[in-house]
């Protein structure tokens, strides 16, 4: 069938990339400084996946995902650091607490919309920063001392599963509300569709992912802090999605991709790093107000006739 | 307990505002009725309190022998009380096809853990859900737009393919609001004859909101009249047409007279 090749060709796809990513990292092609940086950009993919979910197929405008990032990173790091419990068991629980967080959240503030709905996430993900802040368990303002167990293998493994787990939702009829919420929410409550059902889980699903992300965020580099947690990051992640594209999953890994690459290589400018930056968004959004992929996927390029959906 | 649709009583007051009051309707099954009155006499507004999407204030409103009030618009639709919108509510973005598949969404029952890790359910309700909305499109003759975005469907078809999708959740019961606006008297046309169609292919109940007095008069079996919130006259063409009460709310009365 067609959509079990497909499937088998996005895991061979990903096979090769991790082989030449492993190969680079093992015969030290590529330093120390290389090798977290396509750790940092695994981060970052799935954070931006995680978040066009929310944003780009269910279309509610959430501005705190950074708060879940925390979520996952402080949670993760107490289950290892505190309890000495294995890595993979720290990554899994980051996220449950963090999609926890995520229903907290989700289940008061999706009755809101648009610009509502974006101040009030907003508000939600400062709030958890401050509570990390004020607590002294997990070193306060101070930070917390994390030790360096993210892989290029963990951190790959993580980012199939995200991959794969959000397109499969979203080829699906409850992708299939999610979208209608966006594209009608009237039109698909008067369908049989509970709306506030399927925002709340498609914000749980995206905090979820976040955790993922923030457990492998926190493991990455040997302190975590507050600082590392506030509204800017959270404006990180939404520019990957939008310029991405709005409902396109792949727009979004090609933007993160592309953003962690610029920014990384940036930093050999300090002075003149975040104007550079500014002005490549600013071109961008100037030539493809629609994102690089509008709301198509790369697979519509290969002779496959879709409509707005998320494929791989 | 004879009626399908038995509305007692029931109105809506917005603050000081009472758009709908003292509303009765009785529909019985098989029936294709009207629902008509000027600008702002309340007729969206009662579509409304029917189909959930406010509650009513005053009164019950009985389906099939169940009290709707109170219930979540999705509630309603799922049980038997579908719409269309007076503006036209597509999913624009989704391709036709998958408008119609949105409206089978209730009748799948495999579960978001299901649709992630693929499991068989998964694949057979998706399989049934992609048939029956490709059966449906055909029916409506809309099964060469199928890939095409709804958006990009000329005026017509996107008022035949909201009237599929109203369809495709299976209700016993179908609200049409104002579907014949904004269409030339060939679309119009058509669109009495794919009425005339569907109630008998689907075995409905049909009520409508119209401004179109020749669509109305033509197919309606029933007519109700609206003003100012109050249910004003109620019966077959030909009574309507000659109510003293019904001419005074369109055309003004015909003796100048003080407020009443």
């Amino acid at each position: 069938m067609k959509k079990v090749t497909k499937f088998w060709l996005f895991l061979i796809l990903a096979g090769v990339i991790y082989g030449i990513g492993q190969a680079l990292i093992q015969t030290g092609v590529l330093n120390a400084f290389y090798s977290n940086m396509l750790t940092l950009m695994i981060i970052n993919i799935i954070l931006a996946v995680s978040l066009h979910l929310v944003i780009g197929i269910t279309g509610q405008f959430s501005i705190g995902h950074a708060g879940f990032l925390a979520v996952g990173a402080y949670v993760s790091a107490i289950i290892t650091m505190k309890f000495e419990l294995p890595f993979v068991l720290a990554i899994i629980i980051g996220g449950i607490v963090a999609a926890l967080a995520g229903l907290l959240v989700g289940i008061p503030t999706l009755r809101l919309r648009g610009d509502y709905l974006a101040i009030a996430t907003l508000g939600f993900g400062e709030i958890i920063r401050i509570v990390f802040l004020n607590i002294e368990y997990v070193g306060g303002a101070a930070g917390m001392m994390v030790s360096n167990m993210t892989t290029w293998t963990s951190a790959f493994v993580c980012l199939v599963i995200t991959i794969l787990v959000i397109s499969n939702f979203t080829n699906s009829r409850h992708g299939r509300a999610c979208i209608a919420i966006r594209e009608n929410e009237i039109a698909a409550d008067a369908m049989g569709i509970n709306t506030t059902y399927y925002k709340v889980a498609a914000f749980a699903i995206g905090s979820f992912f976040a955790g993922i992300a923030g457990g492998l965020f926190s493991h990455n580099f040997y302190i975590i802090q507050p600082t590392n947690f506030g509204f800017l990051k959270s404006f990180d992640i939404l520019i990957f999605v939008v310029l991405g594209g709005l409902g396109s999953l792949s727009g979004s890994v090609i933007s993160a991709i592309l953003l962690t690459i610029i920014s990384t290589y940036l930093q050999q400018y300090p002075e003149t790093r975040m104007i550079i930056y500014s002005v490549v968004l600013v071109v961008v959004m100037l030539y493809r107000p629609q994102g690089l992929m509008g709301t198509r996927e790369i697979t519509d390029f290969f002779g496959k006739k879709k409509s707005a959906k998320g494929g791989i | 307990m004879g009626a399908l649709l038995q509305v007692k009583n029931a109105g809506i007051q917005f603050g000081g505002l009472k758009a709908v009051s003292g509303f009765n309707m009785e529909l019985n099954q098989g029936e294709l009725v009207g629902l008509i009155g000027p600008n702002g006499a309340g007729k969206t507004t009662s579509f409304n309190l029917l189909t959930g999407v406010y509650v009513p204030t005053e009164g019950d409103i009985l389906f099939d022998g169940k009290r709707l009030n109170g219930l979540a618009p999705y509630q309603v639709t799922r049980n038997g009380i579908s719409r269309t919108f007076q503006n036209i509510r597509l999913f624009s973005e989704l391709s036709v096809l998958d408008n119609v598949k949105v409206a089978y969404h209730s009748l799948a029952k495999h579960s978001i853990l299901s649709s992630i890790f693929r499991l068989p359910s998964h694949f057979s309700e998706e399989k049934v859900m992609e048939e029956k909305s490709l059966e449906f499109l055909k029916i409506f003759q809309l099964d060469r737009y199928k890939d095409e975005k709804a958006k990009n469907l000329p005026y017509g078809q996107q008022r035949r393919l909201e009237i599929a999708r109203a369809l495709a959740a299976g209700p016993k019961l179908l609200l049409l609001d104002e579907p014949a606006a904004g269409m030339n008297p060939q679309e119009t046309h058509e669109l009495m004859e794919l009425i005339a169609f569907i109630r008998n292919q689907f075995d409905l109940t049909i009520l409508l909101i119209e401004h179109d007095m020749a669509l109305v008069m033509g197919i309606c079996e029933r007519i109700y009249v609206l003003d100012h919130g109050q249910l004003i006259a109620e019966g077959t063409p030909d009574v309507i047409r000659n109510h003293p009460k019904v001419i005074e709310a369109y055309l003004g009365e015909e003796v100048p007279n003080a407020h009443a």
